[in-house]
């Protein structure tokens, strides 16, 4: 692939084709560079079946704005992160549902209509348990973080996460 | 190889055409996904963590009035010839049969097998129950099935969240988990062209369509599968509720089709028909798509009242029975594409011959 016109730093992943006085010029972008000219690369997240419509969720921040999400965020309880998600189209454990609660809410809209649980609750039924003790201490991390970035709404769901159910 | 006879009615009893409106629906099929509270989905899970899961499941199982007389078959110690046999048969997905070449697949997952219900562990999530019926026949199926999930779900501590419900490998099935579906026949809507425009309708209303073994297959000799698309949001009956309303959509309109057909071409139809007939009773060598789709326009003809002599019964277990896997089990071993097509054609002579004996 060749280099990125704009940048050129990177690779490219896409060309935009420019129509300017009847003369036709490609020019080879990244993903980032092409992003910033408000174009959409979905390519590289296309493979799965849910790749398009994850990758429909834009690109780098799967969220809307305002919240920023790191797509290299993993999650406290296996490991698994976004990016990954977006690889295989399969979360890794229930904690991903909560750890990437935001971005899910968006996926889960676009694909079912809702994001309620409105059929069947048995008996057996947990919510997701006290995460392992390895993750609390990433939980407190992020809580600091969310704290200072002063993302109150993530930092009272990291809160009473720590605190567990009940 | 294994012995099916071990499993009651070889687990096909959803062929045997005793359900609701079965010349057109083969069956109704209902599934649930489930996960373990506390352990990560079972494509993270390392083998000795999966192999835990399946002792955790079959523990659980053992004391249930639903599962606790099933016969439980370790898959992932079968030999590939009956992992096939098991997908040929719908009794596991091709995820759980993994016939993938080259790949040598140990990772621990099982089945759990008992008259109409069935749970397949260690698929994609920790547990897919299902149920499998004859005809369209969605209340007994989700009774079957909810009960056989409650029974579970007092020994197991399933993983669910307050609002997103049930929780899934994959999100398109969280929520509910519920996956129902019916192999409906409909060469009437093929025929006519006018099958693009249903199936284009169903996507619109928030249903699918796949080939004959679900996701990723093949249509062939008419059969498709429609299901939901959506599993949260809505409770299960709703879900069940509105697939159950288009497939009767569906079934009218393939049935004006058939009509349409036997007023405008009643002599093409006719022939159509008997000529499939004709070629599966004398024929010494099939393929199996030839001979799905020959299948389908005797299933016609029979539905129509055109050809009297073929019952749906047999017809189904000509669907199941033609398939490479069993008839290399009936061969007792691997058979050569050459092989298979002679034995096929063998097997479908004898049996049209059975049936055309049984009703003079």
């Amino acid at each position: 692939m060749k280099p990125c016109h704009n940048c050129a730093e990177v690779p490219s992943v896409i060309e935009l084709t420019q129509i300017e006085n009847g003369e036709v010029t490609k020019v080879p972008l990244c993903a980032k560079c092409a992003a910033e000219k408000g174009i959409q690369t979905v390519a590289a997240h296309t493979d799965t079946p849910l790749g398009s419509l994850i990758a429909a969720l834009g690109g780098e921040n799967l969220v809307s704005p305002g919240l920023v999400v790191d797509s290299e965020q993993a999650c406290p309880s296996c490991g698994a992160t976004l990016e990954d998600f977006r690889q295989a189209g399969r979360l890794g454990c229930e904690f991903c549902y909560t750890e990437f609660a935001e971005p899910l809410r968006e996926l889960l809209r676009r694909l079912h209509g809702s994001t309620t649980h409105c059929g069947k609750i048995g008996s057996g039924t947990v919510g997701p348990v006290q995460p392992p003790a390895e993750a609390a201490q990433l939980l407190r991390d992020r809580l600091r973080r969310a704290i200072a970035a002063e993302q109150f709404e993530l930092a009272a769901e990291l809160r009473d996460r720590l605190k567990g159910p009940g | 190889m294994i012995d099916l006879n071990l499993i009651p009615d070889g687990g096909v009893g959803w062929l045997d055409a005793s359900g609701p409106a079965s010349g057109m629906v083969l069956s109704t099929r209902i599934r649930l996904a489930r996960n373990l509270a506390g352990r990560a989905f079972a494509g993270r899970l390392a083998p000795a963590l999966r192999e835990q899961v399946v002792e955790q499941v079959l523990a659980a199982a053992a004391p249930t009035a639903h599962l606790g007389q099933a016969v439980t078959l370790r898959v992932d110690q079968l030999e590939p010839i009956d992992r096939r046999l098991l997908m040929e048969r719908h009794l596991i997905s091709r995820e759980l049969a993994n016939l993938e070449p080259g790949i040598r697949e140990a990772r621990p997952r099982a089945l759990l097998l008992q008259n109409n219900a069935a749970v397949m562990v260690n698929e994609e999530d920790h547990l897919r129950l299902q149920v499998l019926v004859s005809g369209v026949n969605f209340g007994p199926a989700w009774r079957l099935i909810d009960a056989v999930d409650t029974e579970l779900g007092q020994r197991l501590a399933f993983a669910f969240h307050p609002e997103f419900g049930y929780l899934t490998s994959c999100p398109t099935n969280v929520g509910t988990g519920l996956r129902a579906s019916v192999l409906i026949h409909l060469p009437g809507l093929v025929l006519t062209k006018e099958i693009n425009k249903t199936l284009h309708g169903l996507t619109k209303v928030g249903l699918t369509y796949r080939g004959l073994y679900g996701e990723g297959s093949e249509v062939v000799g008419n059969f498709f599968q429609l299901s939901n698309q959506t599993t949260l949001g809505k409770s299960e009956p709703e879900l069940l509720d509105h697939l159950g309303r288009i497939v009767q959509h569906v079934m009218s309109v393939e049935e004006q089709a058939r009509q349409v057909l036997l007023r405008d071409a009643p002599a093409i139809l006719e022939d159509k028909c008997w000529r499939a007939f004709g070629i599966l009773r004398y024929a010494r060598s099939l393929s199996f798509e030839e001979t799905m789709n020959l299948l389908s326009g005797v299933r016609l003809g029979a539905s129509l009242g055109l050809i009297p002599n073929v019952g749906f019964y047999a017809l189904n277990k000509l669907l199941v029975f033609t398939q490479p896997a069993h008839l290399s089990a009936l061969a007792g071993g691997d058979q050569d594409d050459e092989q298979l097509a002679v034995r096929r054609a063998d097997l479908v002579r004898r049996t049209l011959e059975d049936e055309v004996r049984r009703s003079r």
